[in-house]
């Protein structure tokens, strides 16, 4: 009998709560500045808090380095070569780690190439490049089902121009998320 | 009468660069002269070497001016043969309409030419038009005076040998173009005895890096005129390939996000898929009877040549390597493939017999030789050859033979060679864009085809239509 009260009265409080959760939207007293902080009215003119720095763990700066590195989607290649150069190392240890850590994020890696060559011959070479890119990160823990490859060749140029500087820049793989 | 004025303003604007006798008269239309063609060629090399010949402007009876200049056309054509000079109009002794008209052969022969060509225009009642012409060996005039006496059947007869072809057809106004093409071929097989390719097509990709949808797959006339869209994606487009019946083309279409190859019919737009396996799908090759393409596919790890019998989709391995196996191209008999592959080394040409699977290297000289395409006649093999680390246009002797380098321009590359085997249109470099340029067989006349903006690539050049 009890038992059967509070479970009616859940029956009717429960809504009721749910209710009252979806009318907490933001009130008309609070603002959204643009740098994303949310203040309420009350404490405008109150006092201000702040934080000092903590200190990183090893672990923290090297996710850190790695997330600065991971805003680098693209390494290069010498000509004719599909050989990962020791450069790049660390920028694709910083993807790999982050690949490893999140096995449901996938990546397309492209291959490219500069104008040399003939453009067929240069699809190849461009799926080369993005097989040893792929390999490498595989060799690295990332799971070959979170990578597509795909090969443009030299059809998608990043710098346009018929010089050594616009053909280094071309010969690449790109990581796209 | 709109599409006229149009063809009409570029034939103008074209004929002030060729015949500087004729810039006063045309210079109005210059300025009015709209750039209507993407493409226009710029003879680099080869005049010393071409056959001086007379393309007399054919005469118009009726009233008024005439509605077209078919001589220019064909002069035009024969120029870009490289077979063939015609000589500039403020030359030419006189305007003789037809055989008849010509008071002394003599004067023709004088000017050097072998061949001069005249025509008359006149127009019919239903609004299109009697063309009529003649091509006349000016020496063989001069020698019989315009009629000579035959031994035929026993008996002599009244014989105009000098005529050396005459033809007379009634044409329609759209048709005037295509006409004065098939006129050039009449001319070319005559004094060549080799069929002309004048009255073809090309297909090439352009790209406008600038566009909302960069690539573009063209076709137009040989000489750049009648330029289509046959269709644009923001994704590249690659390697397009006729069809043996010139109905079709195969390409690579890269518009979800991976390579695919695609039929298309020129005349209707309707489009097919026909293979999108993973990794590579690359390189399209009709074979010669049109029923099986040549392709390229890495689905399988490396990329290896295949052939598709493209009714069933059945599909067969030709060539297993783990290095670069690329660039399918049919021999004229459709028995062997010669095809691009690293497995020496650097990429070279080999050739594979499809029945016993036989592999042959063709090429050795130099540091690579890529794009491989056989001469329809099937005795040569035109290449892009690297040496000292530029892509040049080579040509040997099929299956075997010694290279000879055909042009001086950079990054040369993507050669596709003319039904008749005169001629090879390829992808250069110029002022750091990508061109179309000529190149006879021979290596002695060469042309560029400048776009006016973006970058054009990869021609393929038609069979014969």
């Amino acid at each position: 009998m009890q038992l059967s009260k509070l479970v009616k009265a859940m029956i009717v409080a429960v809504p009721v709560v749910m209710l009252a959760a979806c009318s907490s939207a933001p009130d008309d007293t609070s603002t959204t500045s643009t740098d994303g902080t949310t203040t309420t009215g009350a404490d405008r003119r109150g006092v201000e808090s702040g934080a000092a720095d903590r200190m990183l763990s090893p672990e923290e700066q090297r996710q850190q380095r790695f997330a600065e590195l991971r805003q680098e989607h693209i390494i290069y290649f010498d000509f004719d070569t599909s050989e990962v150069r020791g450069e790049f190392a660390e920028l694709l240890a910083a993807h790999a780690d982050y690949l490893v850590r999140n096995p449901s994020v996938r990546v397309v890696i492209e291959g490219h190439t500069d104008e040399r060559g003939t453009p067929e011959y240069n699809i190849a070479l461009g799926e080369r490049r993005a097989q040893a890119t792929a390999d490498y990160l595989r060799n690295l823990g990332v799971s070959a089902s979170q990578m597509t490859i795909v090969s443009y060749g030299e059809e998608k140029p990043l710098a346009r121009g018929s010089n050594e500087r616009a053909w280094a820049q071309n010969r690449r793989a790109v990581l796209v998320y | 009468m709109k599409m006229f004025k149009h063809v009409s303003q570029v034939f103008l604007q074209r004929a002030a660069l060729w015949l500087v006798a004729s810039v006063v008269l045309l210079a109005g239309a210059l300025q009015t002269a709209q750039a209507q063609t993407a493409l226009e060629i710029v003879i680099t090399e080869g005049q010393d070497s071409a056959r001086p010949i007379a393309i007399v402007p054919f005469q118009f009876r009726g009233e008024g001016e005439s509605p077209y200049d078919f001589a220019e056309i064909v002069a035009a054509d024969l120029r870009r043969s490289g077979r063939f000079g015609p000589v500039s109009r403020n030359q030419l002794p006189g305007t003789p309409g037809k055989d008849a008209d010509i008071e002394d052969y003599a004067a023709w022969g004088r000017l050097g030419v072998e061949a001069l060509l005249v025509g008359e225009v006149s127009r019919l009642s239903d609004g299109r038009y009697q063309v009529t012409y003649e091509l006349i060996d000016p020496l063989r005039g001069q020698i019989t005076g315009g009629s000579a006496q035959a031994l035929v059947d026993g008996r002599l007869i009244d014989s105009n040998d000098h005529i050396i072809e005459g033809r007379s057809s009634v044409v329609s106004e759209p048709q005037f173009r295509q006409y004065s093409h098939r006129i050039s071929d009449v001319v070319y097989e005559a004094l060549t005895g080799e069929r002309g390719a004048f009255l073809t097509r090309i297909a090439y990709i352009y790209v406008d890096f600038d566009a909302e949808n960069p690539y573009h797959l063209m076709v137009s006339d040989y000489d750049g005129y009648n330029e289509r869209v046959l269709l644009r994606s923001p994704e590249p487009l690659m390697s397009p390939t006729w069809s043996p019946d010139g109905n079709k083309l195969a390409y690579v279409s890269f518009e979800n996000g991976r390579p695919e190859i695609f039929m298309q019919d020129i005349y209707t737009t309707s489009r097919e898929k026909l293979t999108s396996f993973p990794g590579i799908n690359g390189s399209p090759a009709w074979s010669p009877d049109g029923r099986r393409m040549a392709m390229v596919l890495s689905k399988d790890g490396a990329p290896n040549i295949y052939v598709m019998d493209i009714e069933s989709r059945r599909l067969e391995q030709i060539t297993d390597h783990w290095r670069i196996d690329t660039e399918p191209s049919w021999t004229p008999d459709g028995q062997s493939l010669t095809f691009t592959s690293e497995r020496g080394g650097r990429a070279q040409v080999y050739r594979v017999d499809l029945n016993s699977k036989q592999i042959r290297r063709v090429t050795f000289e130099g540091e690579a030789n890529l794009g491989g395409v056989v001469t329809p006649d099937g005795n040569g093999l035109v290449v892009v050859h690297r040496a000292n680390g530029r892509f040049h246009i080579g040509r040997q002797d099929f299956p075997s033979g010694n290279l000879q380098v055909l042009t001086e321009t950079s990054l040369d590359e993507s050669p596709s060679v003319a039904p008749n085997g005169s001629m090879i249109i390829y992808s250069t470099t110029h002022r750091d864009k990508q061109v179309l340029a000529l190149v006879s067989m021979d290596g002695r006349f060469r042309a560029r085809l400048p776009s006016r903006e973006g970058e054009v690539k990869a021609p393929a050049w038609s069979p014969f239509l």
